[in-house]
């Protein structure tokens, strides 16, 4: 890798500083002084978990968002609140991790949307498709300016968006995690791209996660956490694992007790498990989604009574899908989902309900709740069956049900006449767990189930999710948050790419090691032979 | 851009919020009644007359004597069926537009069961049959847009406006070809199955058209008051219309609910043809739905898919529609007609706009959802 | 009927298709429902009837025709893009007021409730050329007959027509390239009233004067023929071409009783319900189609 200046020339001026940023969305917080220094000419990486803040620092950068606090500076300019057309006038371009295509437009006439050459009243597509082919010839992105959009690749509809920002004079260019979506040689193309442009003085930064390409296409770069930049480093003088290190944290503080010391007796377990028949088995599952052919890869675990089984990993990598497909809202491609000794493959999301599975979905907002449900609605969705006789609901023992449920886990305020939309997110949460775990059931689904919520609610959350093993459940945590599933979890498996990277036991599972299987690592290279 | 929402330390207090639910469901029609009122006085000015005078006629026209307030009543009957179809498919996420077809096949369907019951036919049986008629017949209408949305994703807003068109031109050809009295456009009268002339009871209503088929319409808006808040089946309907990623997760199979609310709600549109055939006329014609079904749109609207609401806006609606005879000798009738399309418009363009602005005074909606 | 005269009439029975049609497919194209097509078309018709009538000139009913149709289509880009009123109700509302605006005027201008006096119209004496020459003698049918290559051309070559594309499929994805997305919708709204408009302009220039209710549906006819068209402006003119085949076949076959009229009538609405359903090749409707934002 050629480095961009060699040591005679003038320190290398600055393209973008960002200093301080704050940005707060309610009550959210996803930037608190976030900083970042970009020389020009540097192809350089943000690297953080899910939630880190770093979408939200691109967005700033490019005039999506305006910082609460702190300065953005470009190439010596003070740009702080600037709007998107600004940004592109200045040479600011930014590349959506979900691409901003018109699908039905072809590749021309998508790139000068907007900006389109005229002859006389017409468009000069004939110019057009030039100028396309042009700027494709100039940075090895290639792509038949004719064809419509819909039509394409997604790393070609990639390269549409990278000419986009090119055709629009763009210095500084921004890629929101673009090899999320691509193959492994479609990401080799888009290096060979970024080394052309940087030869050509374009600055470069990269949102990613995969410690691979950060060493092996960044020259630098910034670690966010928390919405903070906790390091920059330059990629020459680190390491994966000090990345990794600096991404999931050191300072975990990983709470009340460890998962070893707190699991339940092993003979208790193995009681429980039976024969070897597990409580929830997953055998060789693969799910298609619109996008992806196999979002997920072929997933084959079993989980035993009284025990949690933890799924880590950064979001997007197929652990949606594979929840979803669990609990009977997602079609599956092939594979068996089996509750003992039940095929539940093919089942409908009711007859799941009743054969005792438990589902705490990953987004409250669009599919837990009904927001404009009163509370006590919202407590028996999904089992609405179980309180109606002939078609009729009843009110009473939804009422009474509402009562004892808001007591017992301490929903406030505790009115379950009130809509699910006026609760705090902790309390919604809460509502959807006490629908879920307050009733029977063997297996339970729960999908970042401290997302979004306070303090106070994490810890009751995971208390019960401990109370629950105690009582011989199967829990299947998937989380995007490695403490908690270092809290939580017997067994933890990492999901990278649709597939199970590794199964770990609690007791080999570092956070190191997680963070490397996260970010790409295999099995052979992270656990002792 | 996302405003940055404004430090509210504490959640709204239950009160706010029920105020602020008060606010989004009755100002938008309060807010329209206003513009609609300036439309109107304009127009009345226009045509050199004083608004009181106009206004004050309309209403003495309409609730001011009995035969006036039959006519209302009269009118209201059709308008709270059709109002219901549309709140119905409304609360489901649906928007059934076909409740003027719906509504001509079940008048028409109607009207076959007492053309073909013996002439001696009890009341009792032939009245239920005719309004079971009418009820299957309007029902199968909203039938077939609900399956071919739920099985070939059609929208159904333009295949029931569609099957309007074909609804009509088919029952025509039939009552044109086969059933037509000569020299007439509409069918022979029923043997069976008339629904008493309210007059009958109260003798105030004298050559109104007000009928009993008032009681099947208030039973029918009991009833969808009762399937949307207190049956099963209504409890999947709404959780379908508000959040349809939410009902699948709670079980429900929101394609059947599409299938089952767009056939129960052509039923209740159904319902709204017996009225004409079964109370007043005793025979269907071409025009018997007299454009209410489009009209149950607003009603629906105005009424917030309620049916306490729909039942309002029915008499509202009706007393305008009735209102307009009325008001003949200063402004044309026609004059009603504007004031009901500046209402809709009106309604429909407040309600995202109060929810906006009512929103936005109570702060702090700026969790991403 | 020879062969010239059975042209003459399809092309007569298109027209106002024609111009509805166009004016649907711009609107759906941006993204902007269009259930008013028939309000557009009837306040075209109302005011051309009042214009030609008040100067005895058919060029200013055309003119008033059109400012009409542009006011309507202001209304309902009003209402749906700078107020977020449901497209649906928006567009029946708009329906239904003209109907009650139009006969308003009839007993306001005419002191009629059913139809206007005679109006001047262009309409040529029938003579040597046969029908064919005459109906083409109309600049209406003129403009008629080109506006679906002209909007074709609008659509696919224009950057206004880009534009158009782009907001009706993605807007946020034109928004982020500095395309003003209202702004577009604005236009195309605007546009689509002022070209239904003209359909009614036609109709009652043609028939030299305005009777109540006198579209009679035509504006759904002309909504059938942009969804069986597919939202493309050639597309959409054969159906209309199509639809007002049909309905020449049944007057032609009058009294032959080989088909009711009924049957014919249906032809329009039952061919889209196929399409829509996919029977026959799926009709995809513009991705942004009815959302707000």
């Amino acid at each position: 890798m050629s480095m961009p200046h060699d040591g005679t020339s003038a320190p290398p001026a600055v393209a973008v500083r960002m200093t301080a940023i704050v940005k707060r969305f309610g009550p959210v917080t996803a930037n608190r002084g976030a900083s970042l220094l970009v020389p020009a000419g540097e192809i350089h990486a943000v690297v953080g978990e899910n939630g880190a803040g770093k979408s939200t620092l691109m967005h700033i950068l490019a005039g999506l968002y305006e910082p609460d606090a702190g300065s953005v500076e470009v190439e010596g300019r003070d740009v702080t609140g600037w709007t998107t057309r600004e940004a592109i006038a200045a040479g600011v371009g930014m590349v959506h991790q979900h691409f901003m295509l018109v699908p039905t437009l072809t590749v021309a006439e998508n790139v000068v949307l907007g900006r389109e050459p005229r002859r006389g009243l017409a468009v000069d597509m004939a110019l057009a498709q030039e100028q396309v082919v042009a700027l494709g010839r100039q940075f090895g992105l290639t792509v038949d300016p004719r064809r419509r959009v819909a039509d394409l690749s997604v790393g070609e509809a990639q390269r549409v968006e990278i000419l986009k920002a090119l055709l629009r004079g763009a210095r500084i260019l921004i890629l929101d995690e673009p090899t999320a979506v691509l193959s492994p040689p479609e990401t080799r193309e888009l290096w060979r791209v970024l080394r052309r442009l940087q030869e050509g003085g374009a600055t470069t930064i990269l949102i990613t996660h995969k410690l691979d390409e950060v060493m092996e296409i960044s020259s630098a770069l910034t670690v966010m956490r928390h919405g903070e930049s906790t390091a920059r480093l330059t990629t020459s003088e680190t390491s994966p694992a000090a990345i990794a290190r600096a991404m999931v944290g050191r300072d975990v503080v990983l709470g009340t007790g460890s998962g070893t010391g707190d699991r339940s007796p092993a003979g208790a377990r193995d009681a429980m498990a039976g024969g070897r028949v597990h409580a929830l088995e997953v055998q060789n599952l693969v799910i298609a989604t619109p996008t992806r052919e196999r979002a997920v890869d072929g997933v084959t675990f079993g989980i035993d009574p009284g025990e949690i089984f933890g799924i880590a990993g950064v979001e997007g990598n197929g652990q949606t899908e594979l929840v979803e497909a669990i609990a009977g809202l997602r079609h599956v491609s092939s594979g068996t989902v089996l509750l003992g000794d039940r095929d539940l493959t093919r089942a409908s999301v009711r007859e799941r309900t009743d054969a005792g599975l438990a589902h705490i979905p990953e987004d409250r907002h669009r599919r837990g709740l009904v927001l404009d449900f009163p509370v006590a609605d919202n407590l028996i969705l999904g089992l609405q069956h179980r309180f109606s006789r002939r078609g009729r609901l009843d009110r009473e023992a939804i009422g009474a049900q509402a009562a004892r449920q808001v007591a017992d886990f301490d929903i406030r305020p505790p009115d379950a006449a009130r809509p699910a939309r006026a609760l705090s997110g902790g309390n919604q949460q809460k509502v959807v767990i006490a629908r879920e775990m307050g009733r029977a059931y063997r297996v339970l689904l729960a999908a970042q189930p401290t997302r979004g919520v306070d303090v106070g609610a994490i810890e009751f959350i995971h208390e019960r999710l401990r109370a629950a093993r105690a009582e011989g459940k199967a829990v299947l945590l998937v989380s995007a948050e490695l403490p908690e599933i270092l809290a939580l979890a017997d067994r933890i498996a990492v999901m990278y790419r649709g597939r199970l990277a590794a199964i770990l036991d609690r007791r080999d599972a570092t956070t190191e090691r997680l963070g490397a299987l996260m970010t790409g690592a295999s099995a052979a290279d992270v656990l002792p032979a | 851009m996302t405003a940055p929402a404004a430090p509210s330390s504490a959640a709204p207090t239950g009160a706010r919020r029920a105020r602020t639910a008060m606010a989004e469901s009755l100002l938008p029609p309060i807010v329209a009644l206003l513009i609609a009122l300036v439309a109107g006085d304009l127009l009345i000015l226009a045509f050199g007359q004083s608004p009181a005078a106009v206004f004050g006629l309309l209403l003495e026209g309409t609730w001011g004597n009995a035969y006036g307030f039959g006519q209302v009543l009269y009118k209201a009957t059709t308008l709270i069926c059709t109002g219901l179809a549309v709140a119905l498919g409304l609360r489901a996420g649906l928007f059934n537009i076909g409740a003027e077809g719906q509504m001509v096949v079940g008048a028409f369907a109607a009207a076959l069961v007492g053309m073909w019951l013996p002439g001696g036919t009890p009341a009792l049986l032939a009245v239920p049959l005719a309004i079971a008629a009418a009820l299957v017949a309007g029902g199968g209408a909203g039938w077939v847009p609900g399956v071919l949305k739920a099985r070939f994703g059609a929208h159904e807003v333009i295949v029931t406006i569609m099957l309007n068109f074909i609804i009509l031109a088919l029952v025509n050809w039939i009552v044109a070809a086969h059933l037509r009295v000569p020299e007439t456009l509409h069918t022979p009268e029923i043997q069976a199955g008339r629904v008493a002339r309210l007059s009958t009871v109260v003798p105030a209503f004298h050559g109104s058209a007000a009928n009993f088929t008032i009681v099947a319409a208030l039973a029918a808006a009991a009833f969808v008051w009762w399937y949307l808040f207190r049956s099963r089946p209504g409890f999947d309907l709404r959780a379908a219309g508000l959040q349809p990623d939410a009902a699948e997760y709670g079980g429900v199979r929101v394609g059947r609910v599409w299938i089952r609310t767009l056939a129960l709600s052509g039923a209740l549109a159904g319902l709204g043809g017996i009225n004409f055939v079964l109370g007043y006329k005793h025979y269907y014609e071409e025009g018997v739905t007299g454009g209410f079904g489009f009209l149950g749109i607003a009603v629906a609207l105005v009424g917030r898919n309620h049916p306490l609401g729909v039942v309002l806006a029915a008499f509202f609606f009706a007393t305008l529609s009735q209102g307009g005879l009325a008001i003949n000798a200063l402004v044309p009738k026609q004059f009603v007609e504007v004031l009901q399309g500046v209402v809709i418009l009106a309604v429909a363009a407040a309600v995202p706009e109060v929810r906006r602005v009512v929103r936005l005074g109570v702060g702090g909606s700026g969790e991403r959802t | 009927m020879n062969a010239t005269d059975i042209a003459a009439q399809i092309i007569r029975i298109a027209i106002p298709y024609l111009f509805a049609a166009s004016g649907g497919v711009l609107a759906e194209r941006a993204g902007i429902v269009s259930l008013a097509l028939e309000g557009f078309m009837l306040t075209g018709a109302f005011a051309a009837a009042v214009g030609s009538w008040m100067t005895g000139d058919p060029w200013i009913g055309v003119l008033c025709g059109v400012t009409a149709g542009a006011l309507f289509g202001l209304v309902h880009a009003v209402a749906t893009i700078r107020y977020r009123a449901d497209q649906v109700v928006a567009g029946i509302a708009i329906n239904l007021l003209v109907i009650g605006l139009t006969r308003l005027g009839l007993q306001y201008w005419f002191d009629s409730s059913s139809n206007s006096p005679r109006v001047e119209g262009f309409a040529a004496a029938t003579g040597e050329g046969g029908l064919l020459l005459a109906t083409l003698q109309n600049p209406l049918v003129i403009a008629g007959l080109l506006v679906a290559p002209v909007l074709t051309w609008v659509v696919y070559r224009t950057a206004f027509g880009l534009r158009v594309r782009s907001v009706g499929e993605h807007p946020a994805a034109a928004a982020s390239l500095g395309v003003q997305v209202p702004r577009v919708r604005y236009a195309a709204v605007i546009l689509s009233g002022l070209l239904a408009s003209l359909g009614g302009v036609y109709l009652a220039l043609d028939q030299h004067q305005f009777t109540d209710n006198m579209t009679a549906g035509r504006g759904f006819i002309a909504l059938a023929a942009v969804i069986f068209g597919r939202w493309d402006p050639a597309r959409a003119a054969l159906a209309c071409f199509l639809f007002a085949a049909a309905e020449t076949l049944q007057i032609a076959l009058q009294g032959a009783q080989v088909l009711p009229s009924q049957f014919v009538q249906m032809i329009p609405y039952v061919l889209t319900i196929v399409a829509l359903a996919g029977l026959v090749g799926r009709s995809v409707p513009p991705a942004a189609l009815g959302r707000a934002e």
